[in-house]
């Protein structure tokens, strides 16, 4: 299980956590103008790497914050 | 036939303990495995293989034993065990296993976990481990060393080893148990080891005990550690040859430890063979002590063929032309470093061709072996028969497998399956390794590392504990009128009330025609409440909602559907209208914390600049539905004019009241809500007063009769607002909302997409299986998604998904169902959704005849007014270790706005006491009692929650090892002092945990989680007051805490 740090609450289980995916993927200032395709790619394509990569998290059973870390999705390590 | 030796062992001879193998009774001593008592007795035989059925016997000395497999009856009962492994007890009773264990019934005994954190865990409690141990102590390090033995001393104690080292070892165990900083836990085996220093380990506490000592039979403990340094030495490996499954073939090694731990000699005469030096040694200690070496054969000299002959026992040995007698063949064929944790961990091996051994390629992060590498070991061809014992796999096979074209050990082992047994292939991977020429390559080591009892695993998460049971304030009301419940989400909920035999056909027949024809109530308390405020809030709600909420009048109610990005229905529910800043929105039962975060996460990553916070009021409010056309005669007369979608303030049943006039069913219908604390106040003034009590079952019907979806039931995450008929609830006035762009996807425009549709079976008294495929010519065009009978409609009916349904009413189709007649299909009508009162004429219902005056409500309840003399009884049973009692929290405030304090801190003042929630959200709560507490000015937003949670004090010396039985937090006072506060996880609950005193510990939870958690404090604080684990250190008390506990 993952030990996750909170900004705000410090290392906390994995269980504490909601995953939410890759990090800055912005929602689109004015999703009327793009294309299907376009918009296609916002809700469905996403980078799926192997190595160091930025992730969200929400501290769902804690102070409900989210924020983003980088980890390495081969071998789980964390970095600033 | 008695085979100890004279004086030596570590067994206490002066005691005889009396078991029973295979129906015979023997003799052994304190101190004996079942193995050595049996080797002591003469037996080597103890078990039949799995596939061959030859017999098996005993070939190490530890918990790598792939053969000496027993089941053991009494004192307790385990279908599969290694008999290296079973400590002696009086009275033991054991049985030889041919191929697998088998589970008799439920294992009764009491199974338990803790959560411990340390600097350093040392994994074997062998010289090394000690050393490592002690230095890490003197670093100021917190260590916690596991060690799977009776007592640590590791291979000091198998090799009997010198005074010197045997002082050292004292020494350094003397230094560990004067140490508060160390904790030693023996009959600890690590399991598994996983990210960020997490391992796992189980103890065993009882089973070594004489029967009936009661209390914690197995703890597994979850380890967060710095450093993992492991000690785990080395295993000694096998030779393969013709007949080295015979019982009697033994490690030289593991003969060395029954002498020198048991006292027993393995044999009368023994062919020793041997890869390196240690054989030579063995041969000379065991030579030494009376044992008849006949010969010795060095592989590094020649490896003539080899063939042991004997059926249940070895007879002789041929070694090339030249054949011995011999009742024992001892093998040294070098040594495997138990590296399973590091290899879990990531950590790569390389071969040692010196030492003849896998070897670490370095650490891997925290994760370090520090047992001194094997000595030098030729590694020899192998000859013939089994590499592995266990599952009958011998070198042939695995040369099949090779021949079959299998070019990586994975393959190889998933082909022939060795290494798959329980031991995980610990002595025969690197054999199956060298026979299957992939070039030395082991096989992957997954957790766990010996085997574990599933009930030790599940620990306490059994039965009632397995997981939260959530209840509303009138849960009790509802068991007393002898409610049937269901599960929704965690919360039960009162399905139908039964009377009198009916069966539920008949019940929920006759609560519809109650809130049909006269007046009926429903808990609906479980619906998820969210209240959001600021400027902004109409504008955010606007862009959640797929209609238009900025507009909705102070004092109104509007229906409203939430779409994901996607444009499928993700939630619906009401919106009221609270004041100009102040929205409360209701959410389905099971997605009430979805939504919220659903909502937190948009305000948070997206739109950071809208001005609106939002506080879950689920547990704030009680919620009663009174459905039916003389839903006003229990309602005080203020409210019978208010219109339909508006709500008021009121005082019902002398409670103060918000009252919602809200349909779920086309009657006319009321939602009344009061304090949490007061809905069993309010469901008995309204059952009392002549209402009749419906539960889900016929909310469930009243709502489909009239065509309403439920979120979640009728719909599945590919259903848009248009594909369920709400399309009116879709604005086209808006530029944005979430799910909006999706909507003008070619896709969701489809005109073949699955609609929302009624369906009519051709037999009135059919109700279709939900899940029926619906058929057209053959082509599945659809499915049941809700089905009943209807006491309106007179007959049964569904709901369906269909393509293209609302282009069909009134169309033939068939409907599959499995039933006793075997797969058939049925003939159906589909019709509109909307199957009662379309004209929506019921809404209004009857002027009230005469107005039932309710007397005034009893007082509000606690969820833990039933737990007192449970509470009781955990002090008495802890002689005062630890006390449970409920703490009032009077008027409570979830403030949103800057903090006051650090993060995870509290503001305790004579009245009040402020609780960090989250960097810009409070928790003002009132245990003195007293008004509401007075919010800072720079608030953003305020809201009462008074009643929403309710806490429970543990106090007393042992609050905090109580607490470390289900909070993973590390709690020593150093990390979370007295004033502290945290959200986490207690048990399977999300608890608020305040660190009111030194000895006191707050857990601030919501009412409806708190029975689940009074059970199991009541049933964790048994963990606490066995004598086994009562003087068991934890690793995470101060000095003097710890000293207390030892003396």
């Amino acid at each position: 299980m993952l030990l996750i740090r909170c900004p705000w609450c410090g290392p906390r289980n994995e269980t504490e956590f909601h995953y939410g995916g890759q990090a800055g993927v912005t929602y689109p200032a004015d999703p009327g103008a793009l294309t299907d395709e376009e918009w296609g790619r916002y809700l469905f394509v996403r980078a799926n790497p192997k190595g160091g990569w930025e992730e969200r998290w929400s501290h769902a059973a804690g102070c409900r914050r989210w924020f983003t870390v980088r980890r390495d999705t081969a071998t789980n390590e964390w970095s600033a | 036939m008695n085979r100890r030796h004279r004086s030596a062992g570590r067994v206490d001879r002066a005691r005889v303990l009396r078991f029973v193998f295979d129906g015979v009774s023997y003799e052994g001593y304190p101190g004996d495995t079942l193995a050595s008592a049996l080797l002591a007795n003469g037996i080597h035989h103890v078990s039949t293989s799995v596939n061959h059925g030859r017999p098996r016997g005993i070939l190490t000395a530890g918990s790598e034993e792939p053969t000496a497999l027993v089941r053991v009856s009494a004192p307790y009962v385990e279908p599969m065990r290694t008999a290296t492994t079973v400590e002696l007890v009086d009275g033991l009773v054991a049985e030889p296993l041919a191929g697998r264990g088998r589970l008799t019934g439920p294992d009764r005994a009491r199974y338990d976990a803790v959560w411990a954190h340390c600097d350093v865990l040392v994994v074997g409690g062998g010289p090394a481990g000690l050393s490592a141990a002690v230095e890490a102590v003197r670093e100021g390090a917190r260590v916690i060393l596991v060690d799977e033995r009776p007592e640590p001393g590791g291979s000091a104690l198998d090799l009997g080893t010198a005074f010197e080292t045997r002082d050292l070892i004292a020494d350094d165990l003397a230094v560990l148990r004067s140490s508060a900083a160390a904790t030693v836990l023996s009959r600890t085996t690590a399991l598994g080891l996983y990210d960020d220093g997490l391992v796992t380990a189980i103890q065993r506490l009882t089973d070594h005990l004489p029967a009936g000592a009661g209390g914690t039979r197995q703890r597994l403990w979850r380890v967060r550690a710095g450093r993992i340094q492991l000690a785990t030495g080395w295993h000694e490996r096998p030779l393969a040859f013709a007949g080295n499954d015979v019982p009697g073939v033994m490690l030289a090694s593991a003969a060395v430890s029954y002498l020198h731990r048991y006292g027993v000699l393995v044999g009368r005469r023994a062919v020793v063979l041997t890869t390196n030096d240690t054989g030579h040694a063995a041969a000379a200690t065991l030579g030494a002590a009376g044992m008849e070496i006949a010969t010795v054969v060095d592989t590094r000299d020649a490896y003539p063929v080899i063939e042991v002959f004997g059926g249940t026992r070895v007879r002789g040995v041929a070694v090339g032309e030249r054949r011995y007698d011999a009742d024992a063949v001892l093998v040294a064929g070098g040594f495997s470093p138990v590296l399973q944790l590091y290899a879990q961990a990531g950590g790569r091996l390389r071969f040692d061709g010196a030492r003849g051994a896998m070897v670490p390629d370095g650490h891997r992060g925290p994760v370090q072996y520090v047992s001194p590498l094997p000595p030098p070991s030729h590694v020899p061809a192998l000859q013939g028969g089994y590499v592995d014992l266990q599952r009958d796999v011998t070198v042939a096979d695995v040369a099949r497998a090779r021949d079959a074209g299998l070019r990586s050990v994975e393959h190889v082992k998933r082909y022939t399956t060795a290494g798959t047994a329980h031991d995980q292939g610990k002595t025969s991977g690197f054999l199956t390794a060298l026979a299957a020429g992939t070039g030395l390559e082991l096989t992957t080591s997954r957790p766990p590392y010996v085997p574990v009892l599933f009930a030790a695993l599940a620990g306490r998460d059994r039965g009632a504990l397995f997981d939260p049971v959530r209840q509303t304030a009138a849960h009790d009301a509802h068991v007393a009128l002898g409610a049937v419940f269901e599960n929704v989400g965690q919360w039960r909920r009162a399905r139908y009330y039964p009377r009198d035999g009916e069966s539920m056909d008949e019940a929920v027949r006759r609560e519809c025609r109650s809130a049909r024809s006269s007046v009926a109530v429903m808990d609906a308390s479980t619906l998820g409440k969210i209240e959001l405020v600021g400027p902004d809030a109409g504008e955010f709600l606007d862009r959640l909602y797929t209609n238009v909420i900025s507009t909705l009048a102070v004092g109104a109610i509007r229906y409203g559907v939430m779409c994901g990005v996607d444009g499928m229905v993700f939630d619906d529910g009401t919106v009221a209208r609270l004041a100009d800043d102040r929205f409360l929105v209701t959410t389905t039962t099971g997605n009430a914390a979805r939504v919220l975060d659903w909502m937190e996460e948009w305000l948070q990553t997206e739109w950071p600049d809208l001005r609106v916070w939002c506080t879950s009021v689920t547990e704030r409010w009680s919620t009663i539905a009174v459905v039916g056309p003389h839903a006003r005669t229990l309602l005080p007369a203020t409210t019978h004019s208010l219109p339909f979608m508006r709500w008021q303030d009121a005082v019902v049943a002398g409670l103060p009241a918000r009252v919602c006039r809200i349909s779920f069913s086309g009657e006319l219908a009321y939602e009344v809500s009061v304090a949490w604390s007061s809905g069993a106040a309010l469901w008995d003034a309204f059952v009392g007063a002549g209402a009749t009590p419906y539960g889900t079952e016929t909310m469930h019907v009243l709502r489909a009769e009239k065509g309403y979806p439920i979120i979640g039931q009728d719909t599945d995450g590919t259903v848009t607002p248009h594909d369920l008929g709400l399309g009116w609830a879709v604005s086209t006035r808006k530029a944005h909302f979430l799910g909006k762009r999706s909507l003008a996807r070619p896709d969701t425009s489809r005109p073949d997409r699955k609609h929302l549709v009624g369906v009519l079976p051709d037999d009135p008294s059919l109700r279709l299986p939900e899940g029926s495929h619906l058929v057209a010519d053959g082509v599945p065009v659809g499915h049941v998604t809700s089905s009943y009978h209807s006491a309106a409609l007179g007959r049964s009916f569904a709901l369906a998904l269909l393509t293209s349904g609302r282009h069909r009413h009134g169309e033939r189709l068939h409907a599959t169902l499995l039933d006793g007649a075997g797969l058939r299909t049925t003939s159906v009508t589909v019709t509109s959704p909307v199957l009662y009162d379309p004209d929506n004429t019921r809404r209004d219902g009857d002027a009230p005849e005469a107005v039932v005056s309710l007397p005034d409500a009893r007082p509000a309840a606690s969820p833990f007014a039933a737990f007192a003399d449970r509470f009781a009884a955990v002090a008495d049973r802890t002689g005062g270790g630890v006390r449970i009692a409920e703490v009032p929290l009077g008027a409570q405030l979830t403030v949103r706005g800057p903090a006051p304090m650090p993060p995870n801190t509290t503001i305790v003042t004579a009245t009040h006491t402020a609780l960090w929630l989250g960097p810009d959200e409070t928790l003002l709560v009132s245990p003195a009692g007293g008004d509401l507490p007075r919010p800072p000015d720079d608030a953003w937003s305020v809201v009462d929650t008074s009643a929403a949670r309710v806490a429970i004090a543990v106090a007393g010396p042992h609050a905090r090892r109580l607490l470390a039985f289900g909070c993973a937090l590390d709690l020593r006072p150093d990390r979370f002092g007295a004033g502290g506060c945290a959200q986490t996880h207690v048990a399977r609950t999300q608890a608020l945990l305040w660190h009111r005193a030194d000895d006191e510990y707050l857990l601030v939870v919501r009412p409806s989680f708190g029975p689940y958690l009074a059970d199991w404090l009541v049933d964790a604080s048994a963990g606490l007051s066995t004598a086994a684990t009562i003087d068991q250190p934890y690793g995470q008390f101060s000095p003097d805490e710890h000293t207390r506990m030892k003396t």
